[in-house]
């Protein structure tokens, strides 16, 4: 394992910047107060996702490129989302493959980690639960799960605050319907999916819900707030920051 | 002549369909949760199997690489076995082929085994048509074929039907026979109605799940018993298969068997395994006189020109991937109006018929990657399904064996994808706009479409993480 | 104009292709000792509502007749020329009318298809890993003897247990042969195509019955 780097690089994410800057900010001041200084690239935008899954390769091509200059040093990049993590540390390669700047592409995607897992396995992030005692629900994201392999580090973090009681959704492997842009082209496939989803979380008790990745969060946040159900979402960043008292 | 962009309001009308069904969703939740939990069960060892996994995909990785010659090998031993070996490119030319060796020994009742491949050629149709009775003889295909519905998995044919609805529909079909709701009554039932059909049919016909090069054989796998009696009581025994199921030799089987009917169904293995490797010989007393196998293309050879592309030939159909898919269990099989459907029918279906013609069903996906993570062959299943949705909008004519390149561009949203790369490669462009939409975000409508069908609408900040990291003293670079 | 087999191949041969590489061999092996290997089988088969009885090569015909007597057996369809066709045949069953499948198949499906309650056949041996009996089908036991009649009694010798397939294919050297029909037989028939629910005896034997000798 790397030991704690003096300097990263925050990729903050489009859908962080515009909607859910607080969990970014979050997450930029955990990694700070662990003695790590945090740079944050101020041209960053977007990773290329939607275009990429759309199947606008071109397109998504242009912006990622873009953001190579956003990484000059050799340091870790951290990004607080496992879909964006995920698109950079694997998918970079693929789109990038062929391209002039090919090699520089895939040695910036070696360097990513999404949080969970730079908090747990390079800052071995030490927490003291100074909150209420809370039930949360967890939900990890399907690239964080699958392509990210992080499921367990969220885990281990919600772990060591001991009055936090994890509450277990059914079927909580099973996407939540989100899909980037296919909740809006196949929105009723995706309305039913989240449906289902929210309905698992609602049904567990739980008093508020928290991720690893703003989009799920963003999707079933959205889908309990209409059904009526009491839970909110939050960010592990936030949750985290909000536990430990500062 | 539809356009192809008119796909995407036929599928959406399935789609409808299938989603204001509660039964039809009940029954697929509680078909996928049992079949999912089943499978996990009966794969305790993460690491053994991992390396099935491996194993498995190298063995199929293997034959697709080698597959002219291994077609060749396998089609001169079986030969040498006494079984008589037809190649069709399409369709027409395997029902042809069948109808012709049917009628060449004056064969008007056939027993069928369960057969995707005769389903993707509609062999039944196209015999009825001929004055050939056909009579489906494997449970769940048996169920469909007196429903006149097509099948909705590729296992488990009737899974989108419960038992009431079986019942009823036994009744209607044999009043002679009580109602009954009793699963082993029923099943009684259909072992009685079966047993003179095979007893006197003039022909079997089956699929293959592999086919041996090295000694020229065919494997058959099967719990009822219905494939061993196609294949083995009628005097003349038609196989269909298509090319990509080839192995290259013996010791290939066991380890692809070990991990079929788990990945599957979760049993250990299934009641029957049947190799045959010639027709009935000298001395013998049973088995069918002749058996002939006909090989199908029908764009499996495309399929394979592409180097990314011809992992889908890797698929041994097992249905792991749709019993795991979160898009599958809401809209069930006949949402995607094709043969396969799901995970695997998303990536084949478009590349047999075309992205003009089927390319939507590569919209009907999260990328959850829940399919790749259960496909016993490895088959990156999500990356395929990205990779055609990028043929469908960017795609040049002429890139490998697919039709239908770009056919499903759309002006619209082209558009949209020219103009959210010009706002976001350029930071200061983006910038101007993380301003505005921040500022503006009281200007956010409450309504957006399918969004907020389900769900309250999503508005920007009131401060961009960007304007928060300008503010509190965070290096900027 | 080309034949369809010629069209195929050579679209297949238009990409590049290396005939080389091997799948390296792949047999598993558990190194199960012989009553751990009766034990798993056992435990297996009998899961899928099989039924199994252990006796020896002394005493297997007594097993046989206890077995018959149970199930009200009165018509038992197996070959006379085999070893265990001889015992049987000279040491017969109280009781039982034991039929030899002398004529083709067609000859008297219709017979065969309705009078006989059990058939009786060798196997060529069992794989303890997944509960599975081995049947090579011959001139002397044909293929229909284990699939028609509703009872099927099979006789494995403990000797011939296997940890898994792949190992059996390899010691029996499977690949030098195949036979018109391999099988392997892992329980009565059965059928989960109506709500995934379990129901025996479909369209193969509603019953099996393996005695294993020691």
């Amino acid at each position: 394992m790397m030991k704690i780097p003096d300097n990263i690089y925050f990729y903050g994410t489009c859908l962080v910047d515009l909607l859910y800057p607080k969990a970014g900010m979050a997450a930029m001041e955990l990694i700070k107060a662990a003695g790590v200084n945090v740079i944050f690239p101020k041209q960053q935008s977007c990773c290329g996702q939607p275009a990429f899954n759309s199947g606008y390769r071109s397109e998504a091509l242009k912006v990622a490129r873009s953001q190579l200059a956003c990484f000059p040093k050799n340091i870790p990049i951290v990004v607080p989302s496992g879909s964006c993590g995920g698109m950079i540390r694997h998918h970079w390669p693929e789109l990038f493959a062929g391209e002039a700047d090919e090699k520089q592409a895939q040695e910036v995607a070696a360097r990513v980690f999404e949080l969970t897992e730079f908090l747990v396995d390079i800052l071995k992030i030490k927490l003291e639960d100074l909150g209420e005692p809370v039930k949360v629900a967890v939900h990890t994201s399907c690239s964080a799960r699958r392509e990210m392999g992080v499921a367990d580090k969220i885990q281990s973090l919600l772990a060591q605050l001991d009055k936090v009681e994890i509450l277990e959704q059914q079927n909580k492997a099973e996407c939540c319907g989100f899909g980037g842009t296919f909740s809006v082209k196949q929105g009723d496939i995706s309305g039913a999916m989240v449906t289902d989803k929210s309905n698992a979380i609602a049904a567990t008790g739980a008093d508020l819900l928290v991720g690893q990745d703003c989009g799920c969060l963003m999707n079933i946040g959205g889908a309990l707030e209409k059904n009526g159900h009491p839970q909110g979402v939050m960010h592990i960043a936030e949750f985290l920051k909000e536990r430990i008292g500062e | 002549m539809s356009s192809p962009l008119q796909q995407f309001e036929q599928f959406e009308q399935r789609i409808h369909n299938a989603l204001d069904n509660p039964q039809v969703r009940k029954n697929f939740r509680h078909a996928m949760s049992g079949l999912m939990g089943k499978r996990a069960l009966s794969f305790p060892d993460a690491d053994e199997l991992s390396e099935l996994r491996t194993q498995d995909r190298l063995i199929r990785a293997n034959a697709l690489l080698k597959l002219p010659q291994l077609l060749e090998k396998l089609e001169a031993n079986l030969i040498a076995n006494g079984i008589q070996v037809h190649w069709a490119e399409n369709a027409e030319q395997a029902n042809n082929i069948a109808l012709d060796i049917l009628q060449s020994h004056d064969a008007k009742t056939v027993v069928k085994g369960k057969s995707m491949v005769s389903e993707e050629v509609e062999m039944n149709h196209f015999l009825e048509q001929h004055d050939v009775t056909v009579t489906e003889s494997d449970l769940g295909e048996f169920i469909i074929q007196l429903a006149g519905e097509a099948p909705s998995h590729i296992v488990m044919p009737a899974v989108h039907k419960n038992r009431k609805e079986i019942a009823r529909l036994f009744h209607e079909k044999f009043p002679h026979i009580p109602y009954t709701e009793d699963v082993d009554q029923l099943t009684l039932s259909a072992r009685q109605i079966m047993r003179e059909r095979f007893e006197q049919a003039d022909a079997g016909i089956t699929g293959v799940n592999f086919m041996v090069a090295e000694t020229g054989t065919l494997c058959l796998v099967e719990n009822e018993g219905n494939g061993r009696m196609c294949s083995t009581v009628p005097p003349l025994h038609i196989a269909i298969t298509g090319i990509e199921k080839v192995v290259e030799k013996l010791s290939d089987v066991p380890p692809l068997l070990s991990i079929l009917a788990r990945s599957a169904t979760g049993q250990l293995i299934t009641t029957y395994f049947n190799m045959i490797s010639s027709p009935r010989k000298e001395g013998e007393k049973d088995g069918p006189k002749e058996v002939h196998l006909i090989l199908l293309d029908n764009g499996r050879s495309h399929v394979r020109m592409d180097e990314e592309l011809l992992e889908t030939l890797r698929c041994i159909r097992c249905g792991a991937c749709m019993n795991h898919c979160p898009v599958y269990v809401q809209v069930g099989g006949h949402a995607y109006g094709t043969v396969y459907p799901g995970p695997i029918g998303t990536v084949l279906e478009p590349q047999l018929l075309g992205l003009d013609k089927i390319g939507a069903l590569t919209s009907a996906c999260t990328m959850c990657g829940a399919c790749a993570e259960v496909c016993p062959v490895r088959i990156p299943l999500p990356k395929l399904i990205n990779r055609l949705r990028s043929e469908a909008v960017e795609g040049k004519h002429g890139v490998s064996g697919l039709r239908g390149q770009g056919s499903l561009r759309k002006n619209k949203e082209s558009v949209i994808w020219n103009f959210w790369q010009w706002l976001y490669s350029s930071p200061a462009i983006y910038g101007l706009f993380l301003k505005l939409a921040t500022r503006l975000r009281f200007l956010t409508p409450p309504w957006l479409g399918p969004w907020t069908r389900y769900r309250t609408a999503p508005k920007p900040a009131a401060k961009s993480l960007h304007d928060m990291v300008a503010s509190e003293g965070f290096d900027n670079e | 104009m080309n034949s369809a087999r010629e069209n195929i191949l050579t679209r297949l041969r238009q990409k590049n292709i290396t005939d080389s590489g091997e799948v390296p061999l792949f047999v598993p092996s558990y190194n199960w000792s012989g009553e751990e290997k009766i034990e798993k089988f056992s435990q297996h088969i009998q899961a899928v509502h099989a039924e199994v009885h252990r006796c020896n090569k002394q005493n297997w015909l007594k097993t046989l007749a206890t077995v018959c007597k149970e199930k009200e057996l009165s018509r038992l369809l197996l070959s006379l020329q085999t070893e265990i066709g001889k015992e049987v045949q000279t040491n017969p069953i109280e009781s039982i009318e034991l039929l030899q499948y002398e004529q083709n198949a067609e000859q008297w499906k219709q017979d065969f298809f309705s009078d006989i309650t059990a058939g009786l056949t060798t196997t060529k041996g069992a794989i303890a890993e997944t509960g599975s009996v081995m049947l090579w089908p011959t001139v002397q036991e044909p293929r229909l003897i284990s699939l028609v009649p509703p009872i099927h009694i099979a006789i494995l010798d403990a000797e011939n247990l296997y940890d898994t397939f792949a190992q059996a294919v390899q010691e029996q050297g499977w690949v030098d042969e195949m036979p018109t029909n391999a099988l392997l037989i892992s329980g009565p028939s059965k059928t989960a195509d109506i709500e995934q629910v379990l129901a025996y005896g479909v369209h193969g034997p509603k019953e099996l019955v393996v005695i294993i000798r020691d």
